[in-house]
C-alpha cells in the first residue's frame, strides 16, 4: 500500500477514479429530483435507476453527500421492532443489507454481531417478551434470554450495574449488525452515478414550484429546474422543506448526540443496548467504542455537542463496564433527528401530486436505508405507495391511525 | 452549564427545566371537526425560528413562557403567562 500511495503522490493525474462524477451544471429538466444526498436519497436514486429504468434524475445536496445523519449515526442494524408494520419493514431492510456489499462491489464492513437489549426491570422484561413474540410470529430470530446468556456473550459486563440496576434478562436478536455508514452513502452514490444519475453537491433548494396542487419545478442556488416528481429525503431539514410546499407535519427536531472512545483491543463482540440506562454501544473493526444515548431534551436545529451529554453517557457506560474508567473519549458529535409522535417514519405520497416524503426517521433511520430506497423508488416510479409503507403515510395522524413504535425504536423513555 | 431564568426563582441550570412545546391556541373541542382537531393534536410548527414555548421549573412547579431561538438555543426572555408580552 505505501508504494501505491507514493506512486499516487508522484503522479501528475489522479489514477484513483473518484466514486462519482461532479457534474458542472444542472440540466433544465429532470424526470425526478431527489432532495438530500444522504443514504436514503442516494438509495432511492440507485433503485430508481437500477430497478425502474429512470436515469434522468438529479440528487441535490446542500452540503456534501453522507454529511448529515448518514455519517452521524451509531450504525446499528436490526429488525426486532414492536409493531407488525415496523417488523415487516425492517426485516426486509436487514435482508437487503446482507448482500449490499456484493451489490456495490464495495466493502461496507457489514459485521454480524448479535444484539442484546438489556432488561433491568420487570416492566421492560415484559415488553421484551412481547417484542420477541411479535418478532417470532414474523419469522425473525429474536428471543428472551436469561442473565447467564448475557454474561456468557459479554463477560466484561457488571451484571448488577454497580448494584442498583441488576440485569434480569435481555432480548437477543442474532441478526443485529453494524456497518460502515460512510461507505453506504458512497456505495449508493457510485451505483446511482454509474447508471446515469447526477449528484449535485453544494446545491441548496430555495423553493418548490407548485401549480394547482402539482409539483412543476424546483428553485435551487444554481438555477431553476423543471420536474414533475420531487422526493424529499432531508431528515432534520424536513420542516423547512415542508414549509416551502405549505404542508404541515408532526415532525419536531431534536439533536441526537453520540461519541467514540479511543481504539482498544477487541473485547466487545455483541451490540449492547440498555433502555433504562440510556446507552447503546458497539465496538468497531478499528477497536473504537461507538456510544449513543437518548435525544437532547428539547427542540433545537443545531448539531452542537454538550458536556452534559458526554458526562451522562460516560456515567452510564461505567455502570455497565466499570473497567473503562481510564479510557478516553476522542470524538463527540450530534445529528438533527426528525422525531414523530409515534416513533414511526412518515413516508410516501402527500396531498401534493408529485411530492413524496421520506421523513420522520428520527433516531432509527440508518438501518432502514436500503428498504427506504427501494420502497420510495417504487413509490416515485409508480406514483403509488409501496405496500410496505402504506401505514406510514402523513395522513395517518389526521385519521388517528398511529403506529406505536416507541417501545422498540430508541432508548430513554 | 446552560442557564435559564425562571420568572419566579431566577437563573437556574437548564437541567431543572422541562419544555412542553410551543404556545398555541386550542380550538374549541365542541365545535371543531375531527380533521382540524387531529391537526391541532399532532401537527406542529417544526421549522427553526424564534418561538414562544411553555417551560416548567420542575423543583418549584412553576409554569412560564420562554421566548427562544430554536436554531441558536438563545433564550431571549422568560415571563409568566398573562404578563404583557
Amino acid at each position: 500500500m505505501p508504494f501505491r500511495l507514493l506512486k499516487f503522490a508522484l503522479s501528475k493525474d489522479h489514477p484513483e477514479p473518484r466514486m462519482f462524477r461532479q457534474p458542472d451544471r444542472l440540466k433544465s429538466s429532470y424526470d425526478a429530483v431527489i432532495i438530500g444526498g444522504g443514504g436514503h436519497g442516494l438509495a432511492a436514486a440507485y433503485y430508481l435507476a437500477r430497478d425502474h429504468d429512470m436515469k434522468n434524475i438529479a440528487v441535490l445536496e446542500k452540503g456534501y453527500i453522507g454529511g448529515g445523519n448518514t455519517g452521524r449515526n451509531t450504525t446499528i442494524i436490526r429488525s426486532n421492532y414492536l409493531t407488525p408494520e415496523g417488523v415487516k419493514f425492517y426485516d426486509e431492510s436487514v435482508r437487503l443489507w446482507q448482500d449490499l456489499s456484493q451489490d456495490f462491489d464495495l466493502n461496507l464492513f457489514y459485521s454480524n454481531r448479535g444484539h442484546f437489549t438489556l432488561a433491568h426491570t420487570d416492566a421492560s422484561l415484559r415488553t421484551m417478551r412481547w417484542r420477541a413474540e411479535v418478532n417470532k410470529h414474523f419469522g425473525i430470530d429474536s428471543e428472551l434470554v436469561d442473565p447467564a446468556e448475557v454474561q456468557k456473550a459479554c463477560p466484561m459486563m457488571d451484571m448488577t450495574c454497580g448494584g442498583h440496576a441488576p440485569i434480569l434478562g435481555a432480548l437477543y436478536h442474532a441478526p443485529g449488525s453494524i456497518a460502515r455508514h460512510d461507505a453506504v452513502a458512497w456505495g449508493y452514490g457510485r451505483g446511482a452515478d454509474l447508471r446515469g444519475v447526477e449528484i449535485h453537491q453544494q446545491t441548496e433548494v430555495l423553493g418548490i414550484q407548485i401549480e394547482s396542487d402539482r409539483v412543476t419545478g424546483i428553485e435551487t442556488s444554481h438555477g431553476t429546474i423543471s420536474t414533475p416528481r420531487v422526493l424529499c429525503a432531508v431528515a432534520g431539514s424536513t420542516p423547512r422543506i415542508l414549509d416551502l410546499v405549505g404542508l404541515r407535519s408532526p415532525i419536531y427536531i431534536h439533536p441526537l448526540q453520540a461519541m467514540v472512545s479511543e481504539p482498544m483491543k477487541p473485547w466487545l463482540d455483541p451490540i449492547i443496548v440498555s433502555g433504562s440506562l440510556h446507552v447503546y454501544v458497539s465496538q468497531t473493526a478499528r477497536g473504537e467504542l461507538v456510544m449513543g444515548a437518548s435525544l437532547d431534551p428539547y427542540e433545537l436545529h443545531s448539531t452542537r455537542s454538550t458536556l452534559d451529554f458526554a458526562e451522562g453517557l460516560a456515567a452510564h457506560m461505567l455502570e455497565l463496564f466499570p473497567f473503562l474508567s481510564h479510557v478516553k473519549v476522542v470524538r463527540q458529535w450530534a445529528g438533527m433527528a426528525d422525531m414523530t409522535p409515534d416513533f414511526a417514519p412518515i413516508m410516501g405520497k402527500t396531498s401534493i401530486e408529485g411530492f413524496y416524503l421520506d421523513s420522520g426517521w428520527g433516531t432509527w433511520g440508518f438501518k432502514a436505508t436500503p428498504v427506504c430506497g427501494k420502497t420510495m423508488a417504487y413509490t416515485v416510479a409508480h406514483d403509488r405507495n409501496h405496500d410496505l409503507i402504506e401505514d406510514f403515510s402523513l395522513s395517518r395522524f389526521e385519521n388517528y391511525e398511529l403506529v406505536g413504535e416507541k417501545g422498540a425504536a430508541s432508548v430513554g423513555h | 452549564m446552560k442557564l435559564m431564568t425562571c420568572p419566579v426563582n431566577g437563573a437556574r441550570s437548564i437541567s431543572e427545566f422541562v419544555c412542553a412545546g410551543e404556545v398555541r391556541p386550542i380550538p374549541d373541542p365542541n365545535t371543531t371537526n375531527d380533521l382540524a382537531w387531529g391537526a391541532f393534536v399532532f401537527h406542529c410548527n417544526g421549522a427553526a425560528g424564534i418561538k414562544q414555548e411553555w417551560w416548567c421549573h420542575t423543583p418549584s412547579d412553576t409554569w412560564f413562557i420562554a421566548e427562544r431561538n430554536t436554531q441558536t438555543d438563545e433564550i431571549l426572555r422568560t415571563y409568566l403567562w398573562g404578563e404583557v408580552a
